[in-house]
């Protein structure tokens, strides 16, 4: 299949239905409602199921039913709505449950704005909802990756029977490029054991609640689950790090301009570079192995507070200056990066 | 090659098309392009813009601070984006509806076309944005004349809307020919 | 008279209170699916509430969910396996408070799921509070005074608020006592049998003891039930869709 055109949103929609994903729950809220839109409609074409829940709460549970079921399911939400499906996102992991949850960042606390925003960083690799918990976060960069990602992020909820987040936002949503949908697959509801189909007489019945309650051995099984996930599945891109006196640090749309400023800045001789993590959580520690030459770390997040710096700080071991260049409602570009690279560098005595 | 496009003018009239059109014809060629409409709680019926971008490169930002072509359709296009366009720019404008007197900015490219006069001469009124499509070919490397032609076509079959494709033509081509 | 439970009641130990009312609703939901052929295909779904025990207490696939948000779970679980009958088994605090939005609008859809509402006039897990189907005046451990009407509404009716949605059945029993058992059984099997037949969205409250949190015997917790709570809570069917039309 060809190139074709594509709104972030739809191709992300589109995907989850390639990657063998029927059923879909969500409520509308700006930027994300293209997808609930286009689902509307194409759901039904390939035969699956298509909800618009009465909130987020609903669509949320909906998804963990049907996902118990052994369908693979999606919801999609952005800030205030994204804060709601906390609970059954808490849920599914609390239940070994697979499940795709996608955020379309808006900028903002509260009810925010719909421009686009990179202000849910913690709250997506911090767990964001009660409990002792992390879920895997991919953060595409374009359109392309909005699709490779969503089926990614279906492969990876399997695998480790665990809800996947995809990091996305208004910009990337709203933007059309050009892209190509991967291959459509079918999947099978009775492919797994663990999930509810009815209970034979004389097998044993499936119960789908909290691992607590059941495992033999949760405490290490839960933390041999991490372990994995945070040993293989650290996803990343290095741009231009291994000589770089300052490497930038960013995801999503502001990795675009990022990798933009490292060839404006080695144009007048500034060497930097850019780490993307690709995964947010599992954080890609590994690749800051690369940065042998770095002074000092810059992350570009559009928020106020930095959210990203914490890890940046905690992969670096603490050893290095680590500051963030911020922007709220715009875009970041290249030439404030590049001053605030400057300025940063000078401290160092470079 | 990198060009950065911002389309503007009211609803209705085709600069989304204008923005959707540019890029299929940069995808067929194998280009990174990448369009990103005005977003925010603007009401219908106002301004609609986008952004267009066409690079062999990859793009970075979706927003284009100093495009090098300003595909304008209306006066609030004009007040809105002139300052942003790169010295030596192009600014296509519709002559149609921008009063003549108008004072342009001194190092710009400036081409004056009555689009939705030709387009509704055609009996296409809908086409005026293809008879801009026509001056912007005409007036800068991005495409050649010929290719845009059949990439305007072809955007349009893919549409299952190509029976209207004789009259887009006509437009396009008046747009060519700037008059 | 039968005397031996269906296969699917486990006899493990149960985590219910002596003289509670979830067991015999397990039971009876137990029966109608031994008797309906359908034990081998429920799909059900508990919430967190004292009616999650019911996941160790009968040998059903069975997900726990978040509270109030049973109902929305079994509809997903409903529209991935059009096939196999499915139940969401509630309290009233999760059917008529938390998650009434899940409720009404699974009822507004006329969702084909059956609802089973444990309605006992409190919140029970939590050890006794006043929840909108208390009674004017009960004593909970969130009413020491006992509720008030005027600050919490009179005790909540699914039948006032219900039969004007198009939905296939809606019905209230009482486990009070052997008859209300009889009646309620019937009313859990009306509801599977619609099910089924692909109706809608079929909900049966019944109402059920609780003498931990009434602070009562097992047998005064029945005795309230009869001359308390039916006098608010009146029995019956009230919407069976086929049989209007």
């Amino acid at each position: 299949m060809g190139k074709v055109l594509f709104k972030g949103n739809e191709a992300l929609a589109e995907a989850a239905l390639a990657a063998g994903c029927r059923f879909y729950s969500g409520y509308p809220i700006t930027p994300q409602t293209e997808i609930l839109e286009y689902l509307s409609w194409r759901m039904e074409d390939v035969g699956g199921v298509f909800i618009q829940a009465e909130s987020e709460l609903a669509g949320v549970n909906m998804v963990l039913g049907a996902s118990a079921a052994g369908a693979r399911a999606l919801t999609t939400s952005a800030g205030p709505g994204f804060s709601l499906k906390q609970e059954g996102i808490s849920y599914l992991v609390a239940a070994d449950l697979p499940a795709v949850i996608v955020d379309v960042m808006r900028i903002g606390t509260g009810l925010g704005d719909i421009a686009q925003g990179q202000g849910d960083y913690w709250q997506l690799t911090r767990g964001g909802g009660h409990g002792d918990y992390h879920t895997l976060v991919l953060a595409p960069a374009s359109v392309q990756e909005n699709a490779d990602l969503m089926v990614e992020a279906f492969d990876l909820a399997e695998k480790y029977r665990h809800p996947v987040l995809i990091a996305s936002d208004a910009a990337i949503g709203q933007m059309i490029e050009a892209v190509e949908i991967p291959e459509f697959r079918e999947h099978d509801i009775d492919k797994y054991d663990w999930s509810i189909k009815g209970c034979k007489k004389g097998c044993e019945q499936r119960k789908i609640q909290n691992v607590y309650y059941t495992h033999p051995d949760y405490e290490n099984y839960l933390r041999e689950k991490y372990d994995d996930m945070e040993r293989d599945e650290q996803r990343y891109e290095n741009i231009q790090v291994e000589d770089a006196e300052l490497v930038l640090v960013a995801y999503g749309i502001s990795s675009r301009v990022c990798r933009e400023t490292v060839e404006l800045a080695r144009e007048e001789g500034l060497k930097l570079g850019l780490i993307r993590p690709i995964t947010l959580w599992p954080f890609p520690v590994k690749a800051f192995e690369e940065a042998k030459n770095a002074k000092a770390f810059l992350t570009v997040e559009m928020n106020i507070l930095g959210q990203m710096t914490d890890d940046v700080r905690l992969a670096t071991g603490g050893k290095y200056p680590v500051d963030h260049f911020g922007s709220i409602f715009e875009i970041p570009e290249s030439d404030g990066i590049i001053a605030k690279a400057k300025e940063m560098l000078k401290k160092e005595g470079v | 090659m990198a060009k950065e496009i911002i389309c503007a003018g009211f609803g209705g009239q085709g600069v989304l098309t204008a923005g959707m059109l540019l890029i299929n014809a940069g995808m067929e060629q194998d280009k990174n392009v990448l369009f990103y409409p005005s977003y925010g709680s603007e009401m219908r019926g106002g301004t609609a813009n986008c952004t267009v971008k066409i690079s062999d490169k990859l793009i970075a930002s979706p927003v284009s601070k100093h495009p090098d072509i300003l595909f304008t359709m209306n006066t609030p296009a004009i007040d809105k984006f002139e300052d942003r366009l790169k010295p030596g720019g192009l600014l296509l404008v519709n002559s149609s509806i921008v009063p003549e007197d108008r004072k342009y900015r001194e190092d710009i490219k400036v081409v004056k076309i009555p689009a939705t006069d030709i387009a509704a001469e055609v009996k296409n009124p809908k086409g005026a944005n293809l008879v801009m499509l026509g001056a912007l070919a005409a007036h800068s490397d991005l495409f050649t004349i010929e290719y845009m032609e059949t990439a305007i076509v072809s955007f349009f079959e893919k549409k299952g809307k190509g029976k209207f494709n004789e009259k887009n033509v006509a437009c396009y081509r008046r747009g060519v020919e700037g008059r | 008279m039968r005397l031996v439970a269906p296969e699917t009641v486990t006899f493990t130990q149960s985590g219910f209170c002596p003289g509670c009312g979830h067991g015999l609703a397990v039971r009876l939901i137990a029966e109608v699916m031994e008797e309906m052929g359908l034990s081998e295909k429920l799909l059900a779904v508990v919430d967190v509430a004292c009616g999650s025990l019911n996941i160790d207490s009968w040998r059903f696939d069975t997900v726990m969910a978040a509270h109030g948000r049973p109902v929305a779970t079994a509809v997903g679980i409903k529209k991935v396996r059009p096939e196999n009958p499915v139940l969401a088994y509630i309290g009233d605090g999760a059917a008529y408070s938390i998650g009434m939005a899940e409720t009404m609008h699974t009822a507004l859809r006329n969702d084909n799921v059956v609802t089973v509402v444990i309605n006992n006039s409190l919140y029970g897990m939590t050890g006794g509070q006043c929840a909108p189907t208390s009674l004017p005046g009960q004593i909970t451990t969130s009413t020491p005074r006992g509720k008030d009407p005027e600050k919490m509404g009179m005790p909540f009716r699914v039948e006032q608020a219900f039969t004007g949605f198009d939905i296939a059945y809606l019905a209230r029993g009482t486990m009070a006592d052997a008859k209300g058992m009889i009646q309620c059984k019937k009313y859990i099997k009306k509801a599977f049998e619609k099910h089924m037949k692909g109706e809608g969205f079929c909900l049966v409250e019944l109402l059920s003891p609780c003498p931990t949190n009434l602070n009562m015997t097992p047998v005064k917790s029945m005795e309230h039930l009869k001359n308390e709570m039916e006098k608010y809570f009146p029995l019956g069917e009230f919407k069976d869709k086929k049989e209007e039309e």
